[in-house]
């Protein structure tokens, strides 16, 4: 190293061993990682046609029916599976790690992990349940 | 990313992500699969109008769409470095993702306040 060496925010090292961009591939706890953090391409993707919905909705009658036709296309169920299946994949990652990332309490005890994935699914049911009762009722 | 903005965005991230896990999939099954395939019969335009023309359902739509673009963006941001080992992009990935949900969020209070 030279007297102008400069500071760089990774600490340079001599010999690296070359990491493959498939790292993840190796290990199944690896790969469920990686998908795990995959399912926010799935979310995104949903929000984007959520919005999509409520535009054709704010234009007219023509558009909201235009979508509806293009959702019917093979491309797009395909699409909507997948990408069920990959939000499906976050929400149940998700409530099992809710007691991991927060501490429930009541009063001055935690409450069990098992009771707090417990509720997340309680109110998952509930609240689906509810979406569905009131798009659906006609 | 100065540090200071990390504990909003894991906010906006841990939010979306319970939004996302909350109510997303019965939307999906809906709209995406149950109405496309003709098992249930999809809600006629003025039903549809009127019931998102309610305040509640303004509001509900926005946190619909808002905190889950930020959800995504945020994870699909590490995604991007830690699967794809693009650290060095940093700047350019993080400006790219919020970005978009910045986007998305603008268009939808947009389009939800003038519908």
């Amino acid at each position: 190293m030279n007297a102008s060496a400069q500071y760089t925010l990774y600490h340079p090292k001599w010999y690296r061993r070359h990491v493959s961009v498939w790292w993840w591939l190796k290990t199944w706890s690896y790969t469920k990682f990686v998908l795990r953090e995959l399912t926010s391409v799935s979310v995104a993707y949903f929000a984007v046609v959520a919005l999509w919905q409520v535009r054709s909705l704010a234009c007219c009658a023509e558009a909201y029916t235009r979508f509806l036709r293009l959702m019917e296309s093979p491309f797009f169920l395909a699409i909507n599976l997948i990408a069920l299946i990959f939000v499906l994949f976050h929400a149940l990652t998700w409530f099992h790690l809710a007691p991991r990332a927060m501490v429930f309490r009541l009063g001055s005890r935690r409450l069990p992990d098992k009771l707090v994935v417990g509720m997340n699914y309680i109110a998952w049911i509930v609240l689906s349940a509810l979406i569905a009762w009131i798009m659906l009722r006609g | 990313m100065p540090k200071t903005k990390t504990p909003f965005l894991w906010t906006l991230f841990s939010v979306g992500g319970t939004i996302a896990a909350l109510l997303y999939p019965v939307h999906m099954l809906l709209q995406g699969l149950a109405i496309p395939l003709g098992w249930v019969a999809p809600p006629g335009y003025d039903t549809l109008v009127s019931l998102v023309r309610h305040p509640l359902a303004r509001l509900y739509l926005f946190v619909f769409i808002a905190f889950p673009l930020f959800h995504g963006a945020h994870r699909f941001r590490y995604t991007l470095y830690d699967g794809l080992k693009l650290k060095h992009l940093t700047t350019l990935i993080a400006v790219l993702c919020y970005g978009s949900a910045l986007i998305g969020t603008i268009l939808a209070a947009y389009t939800l306040w003038s519908l």
